[in-house]
């Protein structure tokens, strides 16, 4: 147990005592003071590996789990996963200082809102420090459930439900699809860890399954990280506390898809594939995000489009910077490096700006009671500490100086524009798409950005349209989003130190084989001369201030496009479609009828055991082994077939139970013959027991010409059971056969013929019944007498309805 | 024999499964008893028969059938015999109660 587990164990720990400390100190304290203390401690922990980490070394911890398997908790820290677990923790701490204030402790579930959290909190760490894929997909899965389970937090509310239940559905679906990548991955390299997987990079791509097991694993880093056309989950899991939106829908969670994909880039980046399938999903998504933003009426809708949004632009970022390893090294490479740069920098930077807009909103909320712009308008002045942090965060969005925003942004468009001069992966016919796409979509991200700070803040104040009065929020409320706003100043003036610390570390993560080289050369400045880049944001500005002042002119646009083409129409309708489908599939064969049941089960049997004979090709006839036959036995046999028919035939009761009577002796007779002279006896005196039983209910029984008038003449014919009947016999005889004919192993039967000497019985039988199995046999008298109770409490039963 | 015993196996399994199937309580009793009698003898046949003497010690042979199928019937013929009596009371209480002893018509409509 080394450090490094310690705090992946700590919040799953923590969270055990979360209910019973709600449960002594509610009244008194709030349970997130206690909870805070768990991100804070993990925080710290991991500032302090940050020199070692900044100056190129890693961390590797292991303890085995199923060694067998190969599947061990190997924890590896490196650069990039270091500046998750920052974020995961750091933003964490502030989230729940922020839950304090937003959820009170006299109405809300705390104690599930924090076991949940702190659950989020251990998997994602979990998630961003494994180096084992089947560990890492552990808890990648965790951090799906969790987020279900905190969606639904309010799941009294129907919209929470759906929202949870579609997030888990999109997302669990893209899980299972990585995890068949994972198998595959770990198929071809025979291995589990992802660094050991690094040095096979090239056996993979060679590999038939390379582009499968890379479809399937984007597959579960798309629709995590909310990629166009899995987007469709982040706007209805808005649904959850603003807290979780902040944290886990914005922040963190949805960032697993981006680590996932810069985790792989060693792997798979530098092919044409992966360069396409990222760089496009991202644009696409990237444009639809920023593009739909900007209908949103709903605050928190709009901040769930733009993170869509911006983690397409991230996704592109990462897809554009691939082809530095298609160029190994050299200043070609160091081009697209920077493009990885620009990728975890905005991805910081977002998860800052984000933060603290959607504290504020969620502070908006709270305050006014509802999130409908609409409603809102003229709040700067009844909340100007809101409403600064609102400007900053919205301004960083929009990417304008002097916010970190402006700095990524730059080098966003910086990127887009080097690409086109690139002469692979046929970038000549496509690639001139890339700077339009992204300056089309910024356009967009800068209206919504502005439509989110003036709609709200300025215009007119309508008090009689809101639910409560509105007041600036309490301080305690207003520190996380100001701690969130003063870094989005921060690192605009002082981008460098988070480069050299952070950025530098985690590139050199992601493109391992630059920094070996010595190419890469990190260095983040605001202003760098009339570049295309500057040229590029100066027209989203005018361009976007023009739309933005002009919005009623042309937002009906949106009306243009059908409501029921929609993907989420889509997904609605698939899922009703499923439902009902599933509804009369199992209507059809649950009939209610055990006889149908029975029948089912009947023909299992003969697909299972006949499938099995004919597939593993055991059946074998054998006849030179079997034993003599006389004339004594024949006639045995003919009267046991008469006797069967009999009772099947039967049309009185009578006959039927003395029929089964004269089988019953019949047995026993074969019992005799076949040296078994313990079972003719039990079999005797059971068949003779068992006949009474019968002729004594039979009195009570209806006659079988009663129960169908129909079918006087006996039992009725139906020609589908008689289908299973001689099928199932078929089985049986043919299984009986093969028995025969085969002997796999040899019979164990000598054992016991020692019986005298190991239990002192000369009737091998009864040894082997009342001493090697004895316990068994003490059940079986249990199962007796259980029987015994139940048929004399049925006698005695009597319904309280007929004594009424 | 051992052919012949497999056939009549097989015949019993059909009978009985077919008697299953139907719809009267009574003959679902009657099917199980057949199928039960059929896996005995299927138990015994698949041990080898005839194969030696009853498995006593102290009698004069040296070859003894195999024993472990005979205590696994026993304890076969033993469980089926109260399977079956518990059966029989449970369809005359059934008959008693409802005053049928056909499956369809027990399933009663009110709550389905």
């Amino acid at each position: 147990m080394t450090m490094l587990h310690i705090m992946i164990l700590i919040p799953f720990v923590f969270a055990i005592f979360v209910p019973l400390l709600y449960k002594y100190f509610n009244k008194r304290l709030h349970s997130g003071w206690f909870v805070i203390l768990i991100p804070i401690i993990i925080f710290v922990y991991l500032l302090q590996l940050i020199p070692k980490i900044s100056s190129g070394a890693t961390i590797y911890e292991t303890i085995p789990w199923i060694p067998s398997f190969g599947i061990n908790l190997d924890m590896y820290v490196d650069g990039l996963s270091l500046i998750f677990g920052l974020l995961i923790t750091g933003i964490g701490a502030l989230v729940i200082l922020y839950s304090i204030y937003y959820l009170s402790k006299e109405k809300e579930a705390l104690h599930n809102f924090y076991v949940y959290l702190l659950l989020f909190m251990g998997a994602m760490l979990g998630l961003v420090f494994s180096d084992n894929i089947l560990v890492l997909y552990v808890f990648w899965e965790l951090t799906s459930i969790s987020s279900f389970l905190l969606i639904a937090y309010w799941y009294e509310r129907e919209k929470s439900r759906y929202g949870a239940q579609k997030s888990m559905l999109i997302t669990i679906f893209g899980g299972l699809a990585m995890l068949s990548g994972f198998i595959m991955l770990s198929m071809i390299t025979d291995t589990y860890s992802i660094r050991e997987m690094f040095a096979m990079s090239e056996t993979i791509i060679a590999h038939d399954l390379f582009l499968p097991a890379m479809i399937l694993i984007l597959l579960g880093a798309f629709t995590k990280s909310a990629q166009f056309p899995f987007s469709i989950w982040l706007p209805d899991a808005m649904e959850a506390p603003t807290p979780i939106s902040a944290y886990l829908h914005s922040a963190t969670m949805v960032k697993a898809g981006i680590y996932l994909v810069a985790r792989l880039t060693p792997i798979f980046g530098g092919t044409a594939e992966w360069f396409w399938i990222i760089s496009i999903v991202g644009l696409i998504t990237l444009l639809y995000g920023s593009f739909n933003a900007v209908k949103q009426i709903d605050l928190k809708g709009l901040l769930a489009y733009s993170t869509i949004s911006q983690l397409g632009m991230i996704m592109s970022l990462l897809g554009i910077g691939s082809a530095a390893l298609y160029f190994g090294y050299g200043n070609e490479a160091a081009v697209y490096a920077a493009a990885i740069t620009a990728a975890i920098f905005h991805m910081i930077n977002h998860s800052t700006f984000k933060g603290a807009l959607f504290m504020v909103v969620g502070i908006v909320d709270h305050e006014t009671g509802t999130r409908d712009i609409r409603r809102l308008g003229g709040l700067m002045t009844v909340m100007p500490i809101t409403f600064t942090v609102a400007l900053i965060g919205s301004f960083a969005m929009a990417g304008l100086p002097p916010f970190n925003g402006f700095l990524s942004k730059e080098m966003f468009f910086a990127s887009v524009v080097k690409v086109t001069e690139m002469d692979v992966f046929n970038m000549e016919t496509l690639g001139v798409l890339f700077p339009i796409i992204a300056w089309v979509a910024s356009v967009f991200t800068f209206i919504y950005s502005m439509i989110l700070v003036f709609k709200t803040f300025r215009g007119k104040y309508k008090p009689d349209r809101l639910e409560k009065k509105a007041h600036e929020a309490p301080i305690g409320m207003l520190i996380s989003p100001i701690i969130l706003a003063s870094l989005v100043i921060v690192i605009f003036f002082f981008p460098n130190v988070i480069a050299d610390l952070l950025l530098v570390p985690a590139v050199s993560a992601i493109l391992p084989s630059l920094i070996e080289e010595g190419v890469l050369n990190i260095h983040i400045s605001a202003w760098h001369g009339f570049s295309a880049e500057l040229y590029m944001t100066i027209g989203v500005v005018v361009v976007g201030t023009i739309m933005y002042l002009l919005l009623k002119k042309w937002t009906k646009v949106y009306r243009l496009y059908p409501q029921n083409l929609t993907i989420n129409a889509l997904y609605n309708n698939s899922l009703e479609t499923s439902q009902r489908i599933a509804a009369s599939m199992t209507n059809k064969y649950m009939t209610g009828y055990t006889r149908d049941y029975l029948a089912y089960i009947f023909t299992f049997f003969v697909l299972l055991i006949g499938g099995t004979l004919i597939i593993t090709n055991s059946i074998t006839i054998d006849l030179t082994n079997d034993a003599p036959v006389n004339i004594f036995e024949l006639a045995i046999m003919f009267s046991m077939l008469v006797a069967a028919f009999t009772i099947l035939l039967a049309k009185s009761r009578l006959t039927a139970i003395i029929s089964l009577g004269v089988l019953g002796y019949l047995v026993s007779l074969f019992f005799v013959i076949f040296r078994a002279p313990d079972l003719a006896l039990t079999q005797l005196v059971v068949e003779t027991v068992t006949t009474a039983l019968f002729l004594l209910c039979f009195f009570h029984l209806p006659k079988f010409k009663e129960q169908t008038q129909k079918h006087k003449k006996g039992v009725p014919f139906k020609p589908l059971n008689l289908i299973i009947s001689i099928a199932v016999g078929a089985v049986v005889t043919v299984f009986a056969f093969s028995a025969n004919g085969t002997q796999i192993f040899e019979p164990i039967a000598s054992y016991y013929e020692d019986s005298y000497e190991l239990a002192g019985a000369k009737n091998i039988v009864n040894a082997i019944l009342v001493d090697f199995r004895g316990i068994d046999t003490m059940l079986e008298i249990f199962v007796l007498c259980i029987t015994a109770l139940s048929v004399y409490t049925l006698i005695k039963l009597r319904f309280s309805r007929r004594e009424k | 024999m051992e052919t012949l015993m497999s056939i009549l196996i097989g015949v019993l399994f059909t009978i009985g499964t077919y008697l299953i199937l139907t719809k009267s309580l009574i003959r679902i009793i009657l099917g199980t008893s057949i199928i039960s009698h059929g896996v005995h003898l299927l138990i015994l046949t698949m041990g080898g028969l005839k194969s030696g003497g009853p498995p006593l010690l102290g009698i004069d042979t040296t070859t003894f059938t195999d024993a472990l199928p005979q205590a696994l019937i026993l304890t076969a013929i033993v469980i089926n015999f109260a399977t079956t009596a518990l059966f029989l009371v449970l369809s005359y209480r059934a008959y008693q109660e409802l005053g049928t002893d056909n499956t369809a018509e027990m399933r009663g409509d009110e709550n389905e």
